[in-house]
């Protein structure tokens, strides 16, 4: 404490204000435990380094799948550095911008994603203290931010001037839209037994139950609407390259596209989180090791899980994913919300 | 809404070298026009200038997955002209050759369609088969694509030794990966969805288009040439013909899925029963005068040869009828079709833009 007391006796004697006050608030800054959450844990530094790994991750596990080796190089263990070579690389490489296209959205969506992306997870509990902003409604919060993204990829695709993305764009609003409403219905349900938006408090309500046993449909259908969210396959519809290109994306290249695939990702991440804090217990486990363990093994299970999906299956119609989208994801999550009525009333009752 | 122009190809992750030009109202293709010819090389007017011998290496070029079924064709065109008989165990090894090279295509073809319809697993796994079919493509001819191996006269070289054993081993391998190869993808609820009834090819139009190969087989015609017009020593081997009635990609697609099948069992049947003797007649450098058409079945259809000597050394005129240049009406298909089932019809044609263009 003296050592604090010294600095600040320092500081205050600086003659300048506006300089005292720079340095005092900066010495305030670095002392709040905000700050660390932010910045480290589990904050930016931590997502940085989560995400890039998921991205090796799923590079060397679909490389197992599909009898190939994967990346191998970059980094002493089967090139686990092979991400963050990639951003490098991207980084240095010209940002091409189409001569036609708008250039201020232009540039300003890949930007605007990965920051909303990494918004959402500052609401996710990573153990019981480990949030950034506890915030009363913070599923509320969460679904606030996923709104906005199809109105940024059709912002992308519109900015862009150029047909494919066009068409991207328009295919990832449709299916944007249409799976936004089972996702909310799905854990409507969580959110009537625990009583509660905020993370923390439905993860504590699951100490003697995760949710993902009472309410198996929610949980199916939360999973398969977010995937849907995440444009991954088998609802890779926006970006289907053997159709149209690369969809939104086709004309960004360089760090720009590196900054959408890190937005993609860190939504992979934020997805697999949500699930985790949603039905599977958050940071709930064995007290042999730390709820942080817990709460990142199981996050990369279902990270996992969604990763081999791309491994095992085709991309669907455009068509065929509306129709599941309208027709049988929300009747899902509709029979979810009265399940979940009926957990309440008959089976939470007599406990 | 007026509709949307604009055009697929020839750099498109979905093309290949070939440009479709796509008129889309909402989702719906109103018309697709494909535009051949990127990679016309010119080959029958430059095989004018070069000899019988030399011009083999290079009209093998026009379709590398399945190289043996094109210098099958012009072999056996310059063989009708010079009246040789070829010996029974060069005919044996050479629809082995064809064989092996029919497997190797409809991998090629099989993985691209994976990757078409976005399933990256299937695109690996028949790419990584396709390498133990190149290996033995090696150990026999000496190189891994573009064998130049039958040549007119016979072969260039005997079966080496133990490559039965090797071939046999191989194959038992690859009948079991096409179990599971049926697991992942062809079984696979979203193929069956995205394939049926998308690209509907009735038999009559089948026959009016003047489609040949797995898509003609695929619209219930029992068209194949190795049963129709025996060549080679077809007529010795047992060989199935799979016709599916339905007409649509899913057809197609297990047409050639099938052939895979049987096309082993035909490599294995000839491998066994593979006659003792000479593998190759001697031939005479200049052919006499005349003209000759030959007819084989290649892995996308049938392909026809037609020679015109002047009793030079030199072809007078040399035309290749090409699978894939017949299969081009079948682009037709997409009129009607949603954006998404491009792809699908696209490559359930099994479309190669060099053999096309030549």
């Amino acid at each position: 404490m003296n050592i604090v007391n010294n600095i600040e006796n320092v500081l205050n004697n600086i003659q300048i204000v506006e300089l005292r006050q720079l340095l005092l608030f900066v010495f305030g800054v670095l002392r709040s435990e905000l700050f660390f959450k932010i910045i480290f844990f589990p904050g930016i530094f931590t997502i940085l380094i989560t995400v890039s790994e998921l991205i090796w991750l799923e590079r060397k596990f679909l490389a197992k799948m599909q009898l190939r080796v994967g990346p191998q190089y970059a980094g002493r263990i089967g090139g686990i550095l092979q991400p963050i070579a990639d951003f490098v690389k991207l980084l240095f490489k010209e940002a091409i911008i189409p001569e036609k296209a708008d250039k201020k959205f232009f540039q300003i969506v890949p930007i605007l994603l990965v920051v909303l992306a990494t918004t959402t997870l500052t609401v996710i509990p990573i153990s019981e203290t480990a949030v950034i902003s506890n915030l009363d409604v913070s599923l509320l919060f969460t679904f606030a931010i996923l709104a906005i993204f199809p109105i940024l990829t059709l912002l992308a695709g519109w900015a862009s001037n150029s047909k494919y993305p066009f068409l991207g764009g328009i295919r990832a609003l449709f299916q944007q839209v249409s799976y936004e409403v089972p996702l909310w219905f799905s854990t409507l349900g969580v959110v009537l037994l625990a009583e509660s938006l905020n993370f923390v408090s439905i993860v504590k309500a699951q100490s003697s139950f995760w949710y993902i046993l009472l309410l198996p449909l929610g949980a199916l259908t939360f999973i398969v609407s977010m995937i849907a969210e995440l444009e991954r396959i088998p609802f890779d519809v926006p970006e289907a390259e053997s159709e149209i290109v690369m969809g939104w994306m086709t004309e960004y290249s360089g760090m720009n596209f590196g900054l959408i695939m890190l937005s993609l990702y860190t939504k992979l991440y934020f997805a697999s989180a949500m699930f985790t804090a949603l039905f599977l217990g958050g940071w709930l486990g064995p007290s042999i090791l730390s709820p942080s363990f817990w709460f990142l093994t199981k996050t990369l299970i279902v990270a996992l899980i969604i990763i081999m999906l791309r491994g095992v299956l085709p991309r669907v119609r455009l068509s065929d994913l509306l129709n599941i989208g309208w027709r049988r994801l929300l009747i899902f999550s509709l029979i979810s919300i009265v399940w979940a009525v009926m957990v309440k009333l008959f089976l939470l009752g007599v406990f | 809404m007026s509709p949307l122009y604009f055009s697929v190809g020839p750099q498109h992750s979905g093309s290949g070298h070939l440009r479709m030009k796509i008129e889309l109202q909402g989702d719906i293709i109103l018309n697709a026009e494909p535009d051949p010819g990127f990679v016309h090389r010119g080959t029958e007017k430059i095989a004018e200038t070069r000899e019988y011998q030399q011009n083999v290496p290079m009209i093998e070029r026009q379709c590398l997955p399945d190289v043996s079924s094109v210098s099958l064709a012009y072999a056996m065109a310059i063989e009708e002209l010079l009246g040789i008989e070829i010996p029974p165990r060069a005919q044996f090894i050479r629809i082995i050759m064809c064989e092996l090279s029919r497997i190797m295509s409809h991998l090629y073809w099989l993985s691209i369609m994976g990757i078409f319809l976005g399933h990256s697993t299937m695109f690996m796994w028949p790419f990584g088969d396709r390498d133990i079919f190149i290996d033995i493509a090696e150990k026999i001819t000496g190189s891994r694509v573009s064998y130049t191996y039958i040549v007119p006269g016979g072969i260039r070289y005997d079966l080496p030794d133990k490559i039965k054993e090797q071939t046999i081993k191989t194959l038992d391998y690859f009948q079991g990966r096409l179990k599971e190869y049926d697991a992942i993808f062809l079984s696979n609820p979203i193929f069956e969805r995205r394939t049926k009834g998308v690209g509907v090819l009735s038999q009559t139009d089948a026959i009016n288009l003047g489609v040949t190969g797995p898509t003609l087989r695929g619209s219930g015609v029992r068209g194949d040439i190795r049963k129709g017009i025996p060549y080679s020593s077809y007529d010795q081997l047992d060989l199935e013909i799979p016709v599916f009635t339905e007409g649509d990609s899913y057809a197609r697609s297990m047409v050639r899925f099938k052939e895979m099948e049987i096309s082993s069992s035909i490599i294995r049947h000839a491998l066994d029963n593979l006659p003792d003797g000479d593998f190759a007649v001697k031939t005479r450098k200049k052919v006499p005068e005349g003209e000759a058409l030959s007819r084989v079945e290649a892995a996308r259809g049938e392909l026809a040869c037609y020679i015109m000597s002047d009793g030079t050394s030199k072809p007078y005129r040399l035309k290749m009828s090409t699978p894939s240049f017949r299969n081009l009406p079948g682009f037709s298909l997409m009129k009607g079709s949603m954006l998404a089932d491009m792809p699908t019809i696209y490559w359930s044609l099994d479309y190669w833009p060099p053999d096309a263009d030549r």
